[in-house]
């Protein structure tokens, strides 16, 4: 069972690792990293995170992942490297892995290991289904709701605000439109580069809920149920939610009073507004509750120009103080088993959403997805097919089933190129994962 | 005659090689004014541009191909993404040339407060597309300041969804008064020069046959800045073509474009034959009104003779 382990509770270790070998300068460290892109999110990194680290480093948060890919594929095939050290989500580390521009950090997890407990999931992750280390996990968050407390009032009869149901939530939103006059639930359906995670939303969340896994029972008659809860939910939810990218931003305004989305783009309403906001667990559909994590690494690019400081900063990045130091700055979770985040001396905003990541992952359906696994290149648009599909179910309101097939054909064909095998929660396949 | 006074020139030249070179230096000069410009343009405009067409033909693995158009045609929302953009174009370049027309007689006059206007006016001019979509977005969200007053002045009871998926009306009249406010200036900055370039003894000579102001304007003034306009026309169509900032402010995924389409084929997708493919498709369309501009808004040879 793969499950998001939070600690909870835990002692905070003591700073600094046996590894931290050298307080010698190690020169200047090229970190080009696609997370903590805010403004404030790079200045916490380098003021408070950075700050003590035995070199320079240049932390670069210009680029987006994928901007960052082809810039350093191109860099890879060109065999001009000038990035030390890659701060990216697993799903972008894939194409870098299939290309060969990553290194293997087998014996530095192995050092890193002697005095720091990695979790042990999200170490497997990092061998990206190979026996050696691609990259070492720095930070990992999940996908939760998060809920204005004027919103409680119309919570449907008997129903837990941390344990809903999806057609709990689907009610809840009509109960809003009839006392406020106004469609309060929020979904980040954005597109382009302000673009909303709304296709995870359909991936990870509804779909395992409502099939038990995200692709084989794509066009499936529990994939037609899912999509009729999709439409009724749907007819409750704010239109403008077709412009919205970070769901934090609407929540604060008031536009709504109940939105999902990736933790980091939730937390500025919990930080700034502690009183009015609190963070709750995903529903759950017929086959359990689906949710899904991201795992961001730390990986060396081959030929990179200063390869001892690039390690040392890993070493550096993955001690416990620094974990909670950059928990606090960037919103994401710590990815040592024993690092604690929540409880009093939480980070603000941080140690609420840990508390709901922690139901969820614990309910007693949870049905942990993974990011798509295996496609490459492809990852894009295996997930612009839930985008078209909710576009045109939901918004040019044509039939289910047709879409379903149509689309489920076209899914088929980009799985049958990528030669991707199915991933949990879908069962193992022998071949290339079949829509059934 | 030219004949004549050239054939000792030549002779001359020829036997005094030292002034050849200084003649030919004379020659080379302008070519080496516009050589940075050139190389700038090439390198980092024409090249990415041919590569561009080049990638529209190709598949992932570099063999040509011409799918990727017929896979444009079948995209989702490809169809409403050509008619949002066509739609959205028709609508600005009249509106906004039309203001900017008025905006540069009124600029040309001498009505008091002339020099204020005009800095007020340029503002537009130093705001980037995104940002003017943010400033209007801010105004038409649902709890945006226009709702905002109209419902402190008790006008409405709820918010008005003015930038709904739903509300097409909405989204296109957002998106065509930031696009307009943005960019009137610039055409308005063109059109003042060609009212400039025009001689005022011709203004005068039609006033003194007794021409009133509206006939001036619109038998003097207008048939000469028929250049400009073409100008103007052009410069703004091809970059109506490519609506992206303000559109991805305002209406987000609810009213698809070309150019959006275009950016999500690169930085969500991951598709760089698509993206391609699409920007070859503004690159057609962009030329194809050009052209008809050209042949639509020719001027004859004589004006410029007299």
């Amino acid at each position: 069972m793969l499950l998001l382990i939070l600690a909870c509770g835990g002692t905070p270790a003591p700073s600094g690792g046996a590894t931290a070998s050298t307080q010698t300068d190690v020169g200047k460290v090229e970190f080009l990293s696609s997370q903590g892109q805010a403004v404030n999110e790079a200045e916490g990194m380098r003021k408070q995170v950075l700050a003590g680290f035995n070199g320079t480093t240049d932390f670069n948060t210009s680029l987006t992942g994928a901007q960052m890919v082809p810039k350093l594929l191109a860099e890879h095939q060109a065999s001009k490297v000038d990035i030390d050290l890659v701060g990216d989500i697993h799903g972008d580390m894939v194409p870098l892995q299939a290309a060969g521009a990553l290194q293997d950090l087998t014996p530095l997890l192995e050092k890193l290991q002697k005095d720091r407990k990695f979790n042990s999931q999200l170490v497997a992750y990092g061998k990206m289904g190979t026996q050696k280390q691609y990259y070492i996990p720095w930070l990992q968050a999940t996908y939760m709701m998060v809920v204005n407390k004027k919103a409680l009032q119309y919570l449907p009869k008997g129903a837990d605000v941390s344990g809903l149901t999806y057609d709990q939530l689907a009610q809840w939103g009509e109960n809003m439109l009839k006392g406020t006059g106004e469609k309060k639930i929020g979904i980040p359906a954005a597109t382009g580069s302000r673009g909303g995670l709304l296709s995870r939303f359909l991936q990870g969340y509804v779909y395992p809920s409502y099939t038990g896994g995200e692709v084989t029972g794509f066009k499936s008659p529990e994939a037609v149920q899912a999509w009729q809860m999709v439409k009724r939910l749907w007819a409750v939810t704010n239109p403008q939610s077709t412009n919205y990218g970070f769901m934090q931003e609407p929540l604060q305004s008031g536009e709504v009073w109940v939105a999902w989305d990736h933790q980091a783009r939730l937390i500025d309403a919990l930080k700034n507004l502690p009183d009015q906001f609190q963070a709750v667990p995903a529903p759950s559909g017929p086959k359990g509750l689906g949710f899904m994590s991201v795992v961001a690494g730390l990986a060396i690019p081959v030929g990179a120009p200063n390869q001892k400081g690039a390690e040392a900063l890993i070493d550096y990045l993955t001690r416990p103080d620094k974990q909670k130091k950059t928990t606090a700055v960037v919103g994401f979770f710590p990815v040592l088993s024993d690092v604690s985040v929540s409880g009093k001396d939480a980070p603000p905003g941080v140690g609420v959403e840990a508390e709901a990541a922690i139901k969820q992952t614990n309910a007693k359906k949870a049905l942990p997805a993974l990011l798509p696994v295996g496609l490459g290149a492809k990852d894009g648009e295996f997930s612009k097919t839930y985008f078209d599909t909710f576009t045109r179910i939901a918004l040019h309101n044509e039939d289910i089933q047709t879409v379903l097939s149509d689309e489920a054909k076209l899914l088929q064909a980009l799985l049958d190129t990528a030669k991707a095998h199915c991933w949990p929660p879908d069962p193992p396949s022998t071949g290339t994962c079949q829509v059934k | 005659m030219s004949g004549q006074v050239e054939a000792p020139a030549l002779r001359e030249a020829a036997g005094r090689p030292r002034r050849a070179v200084r003649f030919s230096r004379r020659q080379l000069e302008p070519y080496a004014l516009l050589a940075p410009a050139a190389i700038f343009m090439t390198l980092f405009f024409a090249w990415p541009a041919v590569q561009t067409l080049l990638i529209a033909f190709q598949k992932a693995n570099g063999s040509w191909t011409l799918d990727n158009f017929g896979a444009m045609a079948r995209d989702t929302d490809f169809r409403l993404a050509l008619r949002n953009t066509l739609l959205v174009l028709v609508l600005i370049i009249p509106i906004e040339t039309t203001i900017a027309l008025l905006m540069a007689v009124l600029a040309q006059s001498r009505l008091f407060g002339r020099d204020v206007m005009l800095y007020i006016w340029s503002i537009p001019l130093a705001v980037s597309d995104l940002a003017a979509g943010l400033v209007w977005f801010s105004i038409f969200t649902s709890h945006g300041y226009l709702n905002s007053v109209l419902q402190d002045l008790h006008l409405i009871a709820h918010p008005v969804g003015f930038l709904d998926y739903n509300n097409l009306g909405g989204l296109v009249t957002a998106i065509v008064l930031a696009e307009v406010w943005r960019s009137m200036s610039l055409v308005m900055v063109i059109i003042m020069s060609g009212i400039q370039a025009i001689p005022p003894e011709l203004d005068e000579a039609a006033e003194s046959l007794g021409a009133g102001a509206w006939q001036r304007f619109w038998k003097v003034t207008l048939p000469l800045l028929k250049p400009t306009l073409q100008v103007a026309l052009i410069l703004r169509t091809t970059t109506a073509f490519q609506v992206f900032g303000v559109v991805l402010a305002l209406a987000g995924s609810a009213l698809p474009v070309l150019a959006v389409k275009s950016e999500s084929w690169v930085t969500e997708y991951r598709n760089y034959q698509l993206a391609a493919t699409y920007a070859i498709l503004i690159l057609v369309l962009s030329s194809l009104s050009t052209v008809g501009y050209l042949l639509f808004l020719r001027t004859p040879r004589e004006v410029f003779q007299r």
